[in-house]
């Protein structure tokens, strides 16, 4: 296998393509990147050519979000649409013991059968894993980065939770257009999302849903999101699950992305509480007295932000999610999204959202455990509770999807009815 | 007011009016052969004059409807909702229902807390599939009750989906089994993959009720679910009505005339919503060049009738048909036969024999040889001379025809084969597995279901402008996504031309893995009936860009081969007369099937024995050679796979007394590597370990109505039935570490266990009722000793000072079984002297009989010794390898592949898990690095299937080439 690495000379004039996981957080991500010198392109490309591409370059057993990826990159370069020989992908790799961590060899792989050995394959990850000289993680990308989730994280947690019940159909969405214009100003001026900025926009940003014309008498179905992380957020993945929901009159809640980064720092202080080893004591040290601190400082601005109306739903921080999964689970389940995924499910049934789709390639790992596995217990705590687990697969028609779907969604009718009276 | 509801469900309509009071007033059931829209129309009609002109409320519901309801306007109810709305309106005392329908099964689960579940995605086993295999049967649909009455026995028939099914029920069809034990036991399967896909860790119990086509037809079946339930189901009067009836409960708000319904219905053309590909042709010039090429590809034949003196005649008997060839001494083709063997492959070649020896006298056949799955049973049958493996005889059929072919690809019904040939020998063979399978008589079966021959089905796809895009991942997929694109309204052209599209994918993506045509070869031969089919090879041609070489008799290559065979093998002992029996031995040619359980060794094989007249007999169903009483060539002694088993059993033997207390091992997962470390452990803490024993089926069936995720690996299920065996012995402790971490061997950048071994204590502990027992599951790893004993005190509240020697213990206790390993290891490969030896390369589990299926054995009956990957991977250094090599148990498959590459006498065989979703990385892994150094590589899937047949072919077709090369 060929071993081109992402060059200094290369982050000039290449082009890195990334697979856009979840659109209103990496619209603005992308922007940080940029302004560090890196010239990236997102991809949306979707469809059976994709799909086909996937298939065609990558084991047909591995899980689908590896055919899909994949398949955007490989796809996009056989359009012609970017020179072969000036661009990069990127991909992210997360180290865990679930085989998501085997993307970028199937990715490099993959070029290397269709052709392309030539282009570079960017690892993303924070373990020093597979490293470019032409990437270079500095502490101001990171947090870059991190204000850019944040602000993702925000946009999409209060655009569900206004958008249903706006009075003015599309005021939601152009608040969200609105800032999402504007954040990306910011970063492209390299000014005013940082610092005290940070909070302002934050702020302003609950304050500006809070302003929309709502009508919260009418009553709809509050329905949770949760899942393998990509088959959750990735509209390319799971048929635009999102709109499909909101279509079908619902409410939905997606848990934010900052916590899967908190679960995945929190897991590595576990693995040295649960197994030692004097690589992991180092690690716990830093996480706990470093990392960890700061990340919850962000974790409270979000906090802080949406608390400023009362109609706005907090979500859990770290610290609670853990504490409602232990209820179930042990939290050193961490594969994958391990015992977030749980804690996770048990938060939403808590705020009202018990009515959940779990969204799971089909076959994945760390579901069979954590999602599928655990329904059981947390009916038992909570009969209410209305779950679905939906796999997703490039065979897997989209009237099964949604036929399931509908199943939970006419308990979950009933349910709001009885409420009701 | 009156309330109709419509139920469109995969097969079937349902129609039913109800009055205000929720009476049934009328009701119809039909099936609508993908008509909806018509069949709607028709059955709406049918009730207008018990309606007049009056308001009514209608909705409708329905998988196949939802579609239709939404294009039309009209209110959609979800089905399983539909049900239970119905269920609490008519029967409210119901505590569960049970219902199955054309391709759906559905749980609902109505009192303390409501839960209603339908099947995952891959699952298939309801009507449809009931009817598939009554269809492989040879027998009507309506039928199957009555031979299920019948029946004495119950094979085991794989129950986690339709074409798992399949595989074990065609080898039964061919060995001989009866027809009622067969029937009964397809019912069984359903039975079993209901309730371990759905109950899903809820007991099914209470009152139950049954619903639905199969379970309102077949009697049986309900008599199944009651025995495996232990419950004594009802099945309400209009059982096949309730979804229809709920949906004419629901309180839709909306009122019309009947005739607007029926408007807004038949004004509906739901169009478009399927994925669609480019045509097979362009253009007519296309198609005539391409029939015009193909058309040369022919064998020499001869007129038979012209021909006095010796020939050589072949059989292959495949799945679901029957070849037959006979051949001169050049081998000119003189006859051919290709037809479906109708369950009974002995009758088939009989009126074969009965024809010939009638019809021409002149020719005596001098030699004869049987191949394919049916392979040993028509050589017992008919006297024959020889046998050999079906890729064998695909292979020499097709380098007589081209003999610089360096690829071949075979499609028959059931499977897909494909060499590589280099030197004039396989260089690489390519075997679907399970999920594959079925792919050919999947088009023919469709074929015959629209009402149409293959051929004529094939033509059609020539002619598709929009070819349906149906995915690739397997008939049973392939086939919802049929019905949902003729519900769109895609023709029967573009459905055609997109299975035969289908078919190919899955050979070229999923069996032989190829992205490019250089990968495969320049001279390619195409064979095996699917491939007579033009749309097929059309596809085929078009997907990899290439042109390729159908001989005319592409139906029979194997059939060829095997005549050709016969022939290189008289010519060489100087045969003049073939063994086969004579004309008045065919016709008076009678067998008697009995079966019994192999009593020899702990398998206890399921035996099929075929009587024929003159003592002739074949014993089939067996995994080894023991009960065919062959001098055995490789001892239990020789094989890595009996020692480790014998090595535990002692474990498992002892016991050792209760001095502090009991605690039990489940036989699941990690444990088949742990457990001398655990059972040493707690023995000296002064414990009676009590192990859950061998897996079994029986074992397994005990616990499968806890499993929650009906995807999952084989050996995770199985661990629900060793929880199940240590409650039964009463044992109130059971032990199931979890841990992220295995033993850092050092040999890959981490070492990782797998998500499923990991923590598979957590999924026990969620979902199954231990009956007042505790499970004991702690995170800990054995890394490192000191920070393990640290967990322990703490997890088991004990002073470390009392665990120091426990674990020091145990540590040795794993030493001394992985020493044991590696030097029972050597002995083996110092022994083969000459013989050749099998790296059988899988996880730690697949020791476990009921997961191996007893393949070792088989392995061995075939002459070859055999070692495991664990003896091998100390012996090599940590190289870097193209994956990301993170988990324990899969690096040291990388080291032992490597090493096989450093020495000729061995081979290595991968076992892989179904759903085992990390061999999707370490496959083509292992795979390259044999590839690099020319080793053949094979891979066997195992699950649930007990079939071991298509293992066995793929075993001998590696010996075969292995010796072919020297």
């Amino acid at each position: 296998m060929s071993d081109i690495t992402f060059t200094k000379e290369m982050k000039k004039d290449y082009t890195i393509l990334i697979p856009n996981m979840s659109p209103i957080h990496f619209d603005l991500l992308i922007e940080s990147a940029k302004l560090n010198g890196y010239k990236v392109l997102l991809l949306n490309n979707s469809g059976p050519h994709v799909i086909q591409e996937g298939l065609k370059y990558v084991h047909n057993d591995m899980c689908y979000p590896a055919l899909i990826v994949i398949g955007q990159m490989i796809d996009y370069i056989k359009s012609g649409k970017i020179d072969v020989n000036k661009c990069a992908v990127a991909i992210s790799q997360t180290g865990g013991g679930c085989r998501a961590s085997n993307y970028y060899y199937l990715l490099k792989k993959a070029l290397e059968r269709a052709g392309y050995p030539q282009i570079p394959v960017i690892s993303l990850n924070l373990k020093g894993m597979n490293s470019n000289p032409g990437l270079s993680i500095t502490p101001k990308l990171i947090f870059q980065l991190l204000s850019g989730l944040l602000y993702g994280d925000l946009l999409m947690m209060l655009s569900h939770q206004v958008r249903p019940y706006e009075i003015n159909k599309g005021d939601t969405d152009k608040v969200v257009k609105k800032w999402s214009e504007y954040l990306k100003n910011c970063y492209r001026t390299n000014k005013g999302y940082f610092w005290s900025h940070l909070d302002k926009n934050l702020a302003n940003i609950s304050d500006d849903f809070a302003a929309v014309p709502v009508d919260r008498t009418i009553k709809h179905v509050k329905v949770g999101v949760v899942g393998e992380i990509y088959m959750k957020y990735a509209p390319v993945g799971n048929n635009n699950l999102e709109k499909f929901l909101e279509d079908e009159g619902c409410e939905i809640m997606m848990p934010p992305l900052l916590g899967f980064i908190l679960y995945g720092i929190s897991n590595g202080i576990r693995d040295y509480e649960l197994y030692g080893g004097s690589k992991r004591h180092t690690y716990h040290a830093v996480a706990t007295r470093i990392v960890m601190p700061v990340l919850k400082k962000f974790e409270k601005k979000i906090d802080k932000a949406i608390s400023r109306h009362k109609e706005f739903i907090v979500p859990a921080s770290i610290d609670q999610l853990e504490e409602m999964g232990k209820s179930v689970i042990h939290t050193g389940c961490k594969m994958g999204e391990g015992w977030l995924l749980t804690a996770e499910m048990i938060e939403l049934i808590k705020k009202g959202y018990g009515n959940i789709v779990c969204t799971q390639p089909f076959g994945c790992l760390p579901n069979h455990i954590v999602a599928k596995g655990m329904v059981r217990p947390i009916k038992d705590l909570y009969p209410d509770s209305n779950i679905v687990p939906i796999d997703y697969d490039p065979s897997a028609t989209k009237v099964n999807q949604e036929n399931r779907i509908k199943l939970m969604l006419a308990v979950a009718k009933e349910n709001l009815e009885k409420e009701l009276k | 007011m009156n309330h109709v509801g419509i139920d469109i469900g995969s097969t079937t309509i349902k129609v039913v009016v109800l009055d205000d009071e929720g009476k049934l007033i009328s009701c119809a059931y039909e099936r609508h052969y993908s008509e909806i829209v018509k069949k709607s129309e028709e059955m709406l009609n049918h009730i207008a004059p018990l309606i007049k002109n009056e308001k009514i409320t209608l909705a409708i519901s329905g998988s196949a409807g939802m579609g239709m309801a939404q294009a039309c306007g009209i209110p959609f109810i979800q089905e399983v909702y539909a049900t239970r709305t119905a269920v609490q309106k008519y029967i409210p005392n119901t505590d569960a229902v049970i219902e199955l329908g054309g391709e759906d099964a559905k749980i609902l689960f109505l009192t303390k807390g409501l839960e209603v579940r339908m099947n995952g995605s891959c699952a298939g086993g309801t009507g449809a599939f009931i009817d598939q295999m009554a269809t492989l049967l040879g027998i009507g649909r309506d039928d199957i009750d009555y031979y299920a009455q019948r029946a004495n026995k119950l094979y085991t028939i794989a129950s986690r989906c339709g074409v798992f099914a399949k595989t074990d029920v065609q080898p039964l069809i061919n060995q001989g089994a009866q027809t009622e034990d067969i029937a009964a036991s397809i019912l069984q399967a359903v039975v079993n993959q209901t309730v371990a896909g759905l109950s899903q860790g809820r007991k099914i119990q209470g009152n139950v009720v049954y619903l639905g086509g199969p379970l309102t037809f077949i009697s049986t079946l309900r008599k199944l679910f009651d025995e495996t339930l232990k419950t004594d189901g009802t099945l309400p009067e209009n059982s096949l009505y309730y979804v229809a009836m709920g949906t004419a409960l629901a309180k839709t708000g909306e009122s019309f005339l009947l005739s607007e319904a029926i408007d807004k219905i038949k004004n509906n053309r739901g169009k478009g919503n399927y994925v669609t590909l480019p045509p097979l042709f362009e253009n007519e010039e296309e198609y005539n060049a391409f029939i015009e090429r193909h058309s040369k590809a022919k064998v020499k034949a001869i007129d038979p009738k012209a021909y006095h003196g010796k020939a050589y005649f072949g059989v292959d008997a495949g799945s679901t048909t029957i070849k037959v060839c006979l051949i001169d001494e050049e081998g000119n083709v003189l006859l051919t036969r290709y037809g479906t063997n109708n369950g009974n492959p002995i009758q088939a070649v009989k009126s074969f024999l009965n024809e010939f020896y009638e019809e021409y006298p002149y020719i005596q056949i001098a030699g004869a040889a049987s191949t394919g799955y049916g392979e040993d049973l028509l050589k017992s049958a008919f006297r024959l001379d020889w046998g050999l493996v079906e890729t064998q005889a695909h292979f020499k059929g097709a380098r007589f025809f081209l003999p610089e072919v360096d690829f071949i690809i075979d499609i028959g019904g059931q499977d897909m084969k494909c060499f590589c040939i280099r030197d004039g020998a396989i260089d690489d063979i390519f075997l679907n597995e399970a999920c594959s399978s079925g792919c050919g008589s999947f088009l023919q079966t469709f074929a015959n279901a629209l009402g149409k021959g293959v051929s004529e089905f094939a033509e059609l796809a020539l002619k598709a402008r929009e070819p349906v895009d149906l995915g690739s991942r397997c008939t049973v997929f392939m086939n919802s996504s049929v019905k949902q694109a003729q519900k769109d309204g895609a023709t029967v052209e573009d459905i055609s031309a997109g299975l035969a599209i289908s078919v190919v994918k899955n050979a070229l993506y999923k069996v032989i893995r190829a992205s490019s045509t250089e990968s495969l070869g320049k001279n390619i031969v195409v064979q095996g009936g699917t491939f007579m089919n033009n749309a097929v090879l059309r596809a085929f041609e078009k997907e990899m860009g290439v042109d390729v070489i159908r001989p005319d008799i592409a139906g029979i290559m194997g059939a060829f081969g095997a005549a050709l065979y016969a022939r290189e093998k008289a010519k060489k002992l100087g045969q003049e007369q073939s063994t086969i029996l004579s004309a008045e031995e065919v016709q008076e040619l009678r067998h008697k099937v009995s079966t019994t359980n192999c009593g020899l060794c702990t398998n206890h094989c399921l035996l099929t024995i075929n009587t024929f007249d003159g003592n002739r007999r074949l014993i089939s169903g067996n995994r080894c050679e023991k009960p065919l009483s062959k001098k055995v060539r490789v001892s239990e002694d020789e094989n890595i796979y009996a020692f480790k088993q014998q090595y535990f059993d002692a474990i498992m033997a002892d016991e050792g007394e209760d001095i502090n207390g009991t605690i039990g091992i489940p036989m699941a997962l990690g444990m088949y590597e742990l457990l001398p470390f655990w059972h040493a452990f707690w023995r000296e803490l002064g414990y009676r370990v009590v192990c859950s024993g061998h897996s079994t089926r029986n074992l397994y069936v005990s616990g499968q109505g806890s499993i929650p995720s009906d995807t999952a690996c084989f050996p995770a299920k199985l661990a629900h039935g060793h929880i199940e065996a240590l409650l039964d012995k009463g044992v109130k402790k059971i032990w199931l570490p979890c841990s992220s971490y295995n033993v850092d061997e050092e040999k890959g950048n981490n070492h990782f266990n797998c998500p499923i071994v990991a923590y598979y204590g957590e999924v026990i502990r969620a979902n199954q009722d231990l009956r007042g027992a505790e499970i004991l599951d702690p995170f800990l790893s054995l890394e490192f000793p000191k920070y393990l004993e640290k967990r322990l005190s703490a997890t088991l509240n004990l002073p470390r000072r009392k665990l120091r020697k426990p674990i020091e213990k145990a540590y040795e206790a794993l030493d001394r079984y992985h020493k044991a390993v590696i030097d029972k290891g050597k002995q083996i490969v110092a022994s083969a002297n000459g013989r050749p030896i099998i790296v059988l390369a899988g996880r730690p589990y697949h020791i476990d009989h009921e997961t191996n299926h007893g393949i070792d054995r088989l392995i061995a009956g075939l002459g070859a010794l055999i070692i495991s990957e664990d003896c091998l991977s100390y012996l090599e250094t940590k190289k870097s390898v193209e994956v990301l090599n993170q988990w324990t148990y899969h690096a040291r498959l990388y080291d032992a592949a490597r090493y096989v590459t450093e020495h000729d006498n061995m081979n290595l065989v991968q076992f892989v898990s179904f759903g085992c979703g990390l061999d999707a990385v370490t496959t083509d892994e292992v795979r390259s690095i044999l590839k690099e150094k020319d080793k053949i590589y094979t891979q066997i899937k195992i699950d649930e299937i007990t079939n071991v047949g298509a293992v066995k072919i793929r075993l001998r077709s590696l010996f075969a080439a292995l010796e072919e090369r020297q």
